[in-house]
């Protein structure tokens, strides 16, 4: 991966030469350099010009005018979007989330972000590469973080110095143990107890251990693990090296999306400065035998990078496709080595707990879900940002606190989560009612939510898909078809009932993404059911089938009149 | 009571699934007691002369005058029976649904393939009587709807007779392993 | 080795701990549909039709391994409609003409759509732009058939050789592709191997085919499985 990274960034492309030389170093074949470089986003094999555009196309984007300043991006830069300008100067593409949607529209020029894009914006910054300003010098709002609730991971309260050192004082079981009883769960979504997870890995066999932090955030309308990664990532860091000391491992590696690639420089600063300190090397804060270092994995652009198992697959340099269960990462993880997985905000947790006790962390949140969540607030709202609240906190006194007003719809958990109307809003933030890796995209009535959002969150999970379990890979293209019949008005009642049917078939997919990549539907089928049926029309068979259209084409070519009054509707 | 009335008909095929339907050898006897044909090139009446209970279809819809008629069965037939691939997903016409779009396939035809003669003035059949050609090859069932399907290329006449007798009688049709073939 | 007792669809059975459900399955007669595993190489659960309900979750019979007191179904009636869904979804997603294809009656895929009774697939025909490359000097690979199971992929020469098959984009888009150089030298043998391994026709040994005649293939009196079964 490594290498794909440093030659995409540096030529623009990883063209047939570089290819052919990497397998020729390499000892392996074309083909198998160009199968990892073919899954990644961002990586290509035709250049991408000397600047290279990435607009986000998410569903958050487009609320907030992506589509205009996409106009003006391919009026200024003399290209479409998928394209390349004539003189190879500018590229403009499209891509998935890239953890900016409180401050939308935004793009990815060269590794460098640009946020709240305006029409003046974007002509000014193609005018500036048109006259080869360096990227850096590009003028750009900067990336703000936008923490408008602090609870007790944004809080700095604690040394982090005293928190490590308190850790290896205590034996890893020990260690665990505290884990156990804060009852922290896993903070990417699914939920699954850290400390069982650690106590798996711990107790497994192998010639070494890996703890591996996914900072992949790819769910669309989260960005919060950007902002720890902006604002504390000590406190990150932290909490790795507690997690490596607790099931024994010696190196911790931070999986890091490529979109952050801006923050490379500023991170790799604090783990220099922990070297320095010697929370990081060998025999760390004294204590004889734990040696742990911790190095920072890119990715080249992957939402399935997420799940633990696609990710460690990625880390070592193939396609990021998740593996089949069991065995399961804890006992055959990275280099088929006992592996934890854990998110940004687990390693924060622990780190607290660790420090302030984990009956601390119990008083916080509710009894089945403990401790504080960040989330991600976009959308129509007016205070878009990351907030830390409580588990527990309802959606109601969330939505009063960011301002939003006239709510149609709010989407939790991003696109493979639920999207829930109002008459749900008293529910809570909770693993056992709302659970959330931390996106909240809210929707006011006059968005039309299946266009704007559903049939925007189906592209995303085609786009995603690693293409390799089967209803994955075609139902998600069926699933689109049939809204967007619905959409043109030729829907039935039969079509509504044939996607509720296909769920199960979902539910057949391999990992996480692929079983919850029909949620779109079928949570707006269930929540929204009128927006669906208002569309209906009530007959047994609607023909999408249009003459005018299908003969269009071959009258063009042979040069003649389409005659459409011979057809019988 | 009155004998059923089945038209039949075939669209972009190759006749092969009515060849297929007089397969049924000596049953033809039986099934002339069975039904009354109206418009069919079995009994090479053209135009509908009246309702009918049953239309068989072969072929698939690659020009105007496929839809037209295909459109015409609808409106006549109570029951719609689509035979054989074509009909059902495209068959070997549709082989052209993922090659190239048909302004290329038109060019290629009629101007640039190596045994196209005597083209000079390069046209490409554009007569207002001659069908329009559709961008694809549509199955039946996107086109009209249709109400049952029997597949191969062309189906066992076992299976078109089958088919025929169950929807003649109102019993379940009879599906031996064998007789299901998509070749 | 210790013995441990698996259930399926109601039965127990004595086994070993160190195989999958589908083997165990297998042996006891017991016909589990699949269409990316093929014996001898690398399970990957990608085409997810051996799905079985493997204590009350759904799992792939071809990667789950055994353990003691494991509790599997295999066949009941919405397992083996989810099945036929995903053949019904592969026909959709590719470009498969059963009539023009040499593999007719020996095709995997079509035989499960036999098996099924499949009429015609629930789904809107995609007929995506593939293409067929013929430029191999012993294969030909058309892309419309393939349906993705990695098949050839997963099967090696020789562990030390370089990689043939491989896997190219991702989602809808991901397609086959085999390394022309290395792959330069197949001789018929191997050729024939690379065609065998296919469960459909995307592989196709050059200058050679219709051995057998239509109507006299694998597929075409008995149903797939049926040599399972135990049955005529």
């Amino acid at each position: 991966m490594d290498i794909l990274i440093e030659i995409q960034d540096t030529q623009g492309c990883v063209d047939d030469a570089a290819v052919a030389k990497i397998a020729e170093v390499f000892g392996m074949s074309k083909v198998d350099v160009l199968q990892t470089l073919s899954f990644y986003h961002f990586f290509s094999r035709q250049c991408r010009g000397k600047y290279t555009v990435y607009l986000n196309d998410s569903a958050v984007a487009e609320m907030m005018g992506r589509d205009e300043i996409a106009e003006v991006f391919e009026e200024e830069a003399g290209c479409k979007f998928g394209s390349v300008s004539e003189d190879g100067r500018i590229g403009l593409f499209n891509t998935s989330c890239i953890g900016m949607n409180d401050q939308e529209p935004s793009a990815i020029i060269n590794k460098k972000v640009f946020t709240n894009l305006t029409k003046e914006k974007v002509k000014k910054l193609v005018q500036d590469m048109k006259n080869d300003v360096a990227v850096e010098d590009l003028e750009s709002d900067g990336v703000a973080s936008n923490i408008l609730a602090k609870g007790p991971i944004l809080i700095k309260d604690i040394d982090l110095e005293e928190a490590i050192k308190k850790a290896v004082s205590m034996t890893p079981d020990e260690v665990i143990e505290e884990v156990k009883i804060s009852n922290l769960k896993g903070r990417g979504g699914a939920g699954f107890p850290t400390a069982l997870k650690w106590k798996f890995c711990r107790s497994a066999v192998g010639e070494k251990h890996y703890i591996f932090c996914n900072a992949d955030e790819g769910e669309p309308g989260t960005f919060k693990d950007r902002v720890i990664l902006m604002e504390n990532p000590e406190l990150l860091f932290a909490g790795m090296i507690i997690g490596g000391y607790a099931i024994g491992s010696d190196e911790g590696i931070l999986y890091l999306r490529y979109e952050y690639k801006f923050l490379e420089e500023q991170l790799e600063k604090v783990l220099e400065s922990f070297r320095e300190r010697n929370l990081l090397g060998k025999d760390i804060m004294g204590h004889k035998g734990f040696d742990f270092d911790i190095r920072i994995q890119f990715g080249g652009g992957a939402y399935v990078c997420g799940e633990e198992s696609a990710l460690i697959e990625s880390a070592e340099g193939k396609r990021g496709e998740p593996r089949d269960r069991p065995p399961f990462p804890v006992t055959k993880g990275y280099l088929q080595q006992p592996t934890a997985v854990n998110n940004v905000e687990t390693f924060c947790s622990v780190a607290k707990i660790i420090q302030k006790g984990a009956e601390w962390y119990r008083s916080l949140g509710t009894v089945d879900s403990t401790g504080s969540k960040l989330i991600s607030i976009s959308g129509d709202c007016e205070r878009p940002g990351i907030y830390e609240i409580e588990w527990g906190f309802s959606i109601n006194d969330l939505l009063k606190m960011v301002g939003a007003k006239d709510v149609q719809a709010v989407q939790i958990g991003g696109p493979s989560g639920c999207c829930i109307g109002p008459d749900e809003f008293g529910r809570k933030l909770a693993y056992e009612d709302l659970a959330t890796g931390g996106s909240i995209i809210v929707i006011n009535k006059d968005r039309d939510l299946l266009k704007d959002i559903v049939l925007n969150f189906l592209e995303f999970f085609i786009e995603e898909s690693c293409g390799s379990c089967v209803p994955c890979r075609a139902m998600t293209v069926q699933y689109k078809k049939k809204l967007e019949k619905i959409l043109a008005g030729k829907g039935v009642k039969k079509d509504i009932d044939q996607m509720l049917s296909w769920e199960k078939v979902m539910q057949m997919n391999r990992c996480g993404l692929g079983q919850s990549a029909c949620n779109p539907v079928i949570a707006t089928l269930t929540n929204f059911r009128e927006l669906y049926e208002s569309k209906l029309q009530n007959k047994e068979y609607v023909s999408q089938f249009d003459l005018a259209a299908a003969v269009k084409e071959s009258c063009e070519t042979a040069g003649r009149v389409p005659n459409l009054g011979g057809s019988h509707e | 009571m009155s004998k059923p009335i089945v038209a039949t008909t075939s669209l972009a095929g190759c006749f092969g699934c009515h060849m297929s339907f007089l397969d049924i050898d000596e049953r033809i006897l039986d099934l002339i007691e069975l039904v009354e044909f109206n418009k069919s090139p079995i009994d090479d009446i053209k135009t509908f002369t009246k309702k009918c209970d049953i239309g068989i279809i072969e072929g698939g819809c690659c020009n105007s005058e496929n839809v037209h008629v295909l459109q015409e069965f609808r409106k006549n037939c109570k029951t719609l029976v689509v035979i054989g691939e074509c009909a059902i997903m495209g068959g070997l016409p549709a082989l052209r649904n993922n090659v190239a779009p048909i302004s290329e396939c038109l060019e290629e035809a009629y101007l640039n393939c190596v045994s196209v003669q005597a083209n000079d003035e390069k046209i490409i059949p554009n007569d207002d009587e001659l069908p329009m050609i559709l961008d694809k090859v549509y199955p039946c069932h996107e086109v009209v709807k249709i109400d049952y399907f029997i597949p191969g290329c062309a189906p066992r006449a076992d299976l078109i007779w089958n088919a025929l007798v169950a929807l003649v009688t109102g019993n379940e049709m009879e599906l031996p392993y064998e007789v299901i073939k998509y070749d | 080795m210790s013995k441990i007792t698996v259930t399926i669809n109601g039965k127990a059975y004595l086994t070993e701990p160190d195989k999958t459900i589908l083997q165990v399955a297998t042996e006891n007669k017991i016909y589990i549909p699949t269409l990316c595993f093929l014996e001898g190489i690398k399970a990957q659960g990608s085409c997810r039709i051996c799905t079985c309900m493997v204590n009350g979750k759904m799992m792939t019979a071809c990667t789950t391994p055994v353990n003691d007191g494991m509790e599997v179904v295999t066949n009941t009636e919405e397992l083996e409609k989810l099945r036929s869904k995903i053949v019904e979804l592969l026909f959709a997603e590719g470009n498969h003409f059963c009539p023009s294809c040499e593999r007719s009656g020996n095709c995997e895929l079509q035989a499960l759509a036999y098996r099924y009774k499949i009429m015609v697939p629930e789904f809107d025909y995609i007929y995506p732009a593939r293409d067929v490359d013929a430029i191999h000097p012993k294969l030909i690979i058309d892309h419309n058939r393939c349906i993705l199971c990695k098949r050839c992929i997963r099967r090696k020469k020789e562990p030390e050789n370089p990689t043939w098959f491989v896997f190219e984009n991702r989602g809808n888009k991901v397609k086959i592709n085999f390394d022309k150089e290395h792959t330069a030298d197949m001789d018929d043998e191997m050729a024939q191997k690379a065609m065998d391994t296919c469960p459909v026709g995307a592989i196709i040994h050059k200058e050679k085919g219709y051995d057998v005649p239509i109507g006299r293939r694998k597929y075409d009196k008995n149903p797939i499985g049926s040599d399972i079964e135990g049955k005529e």
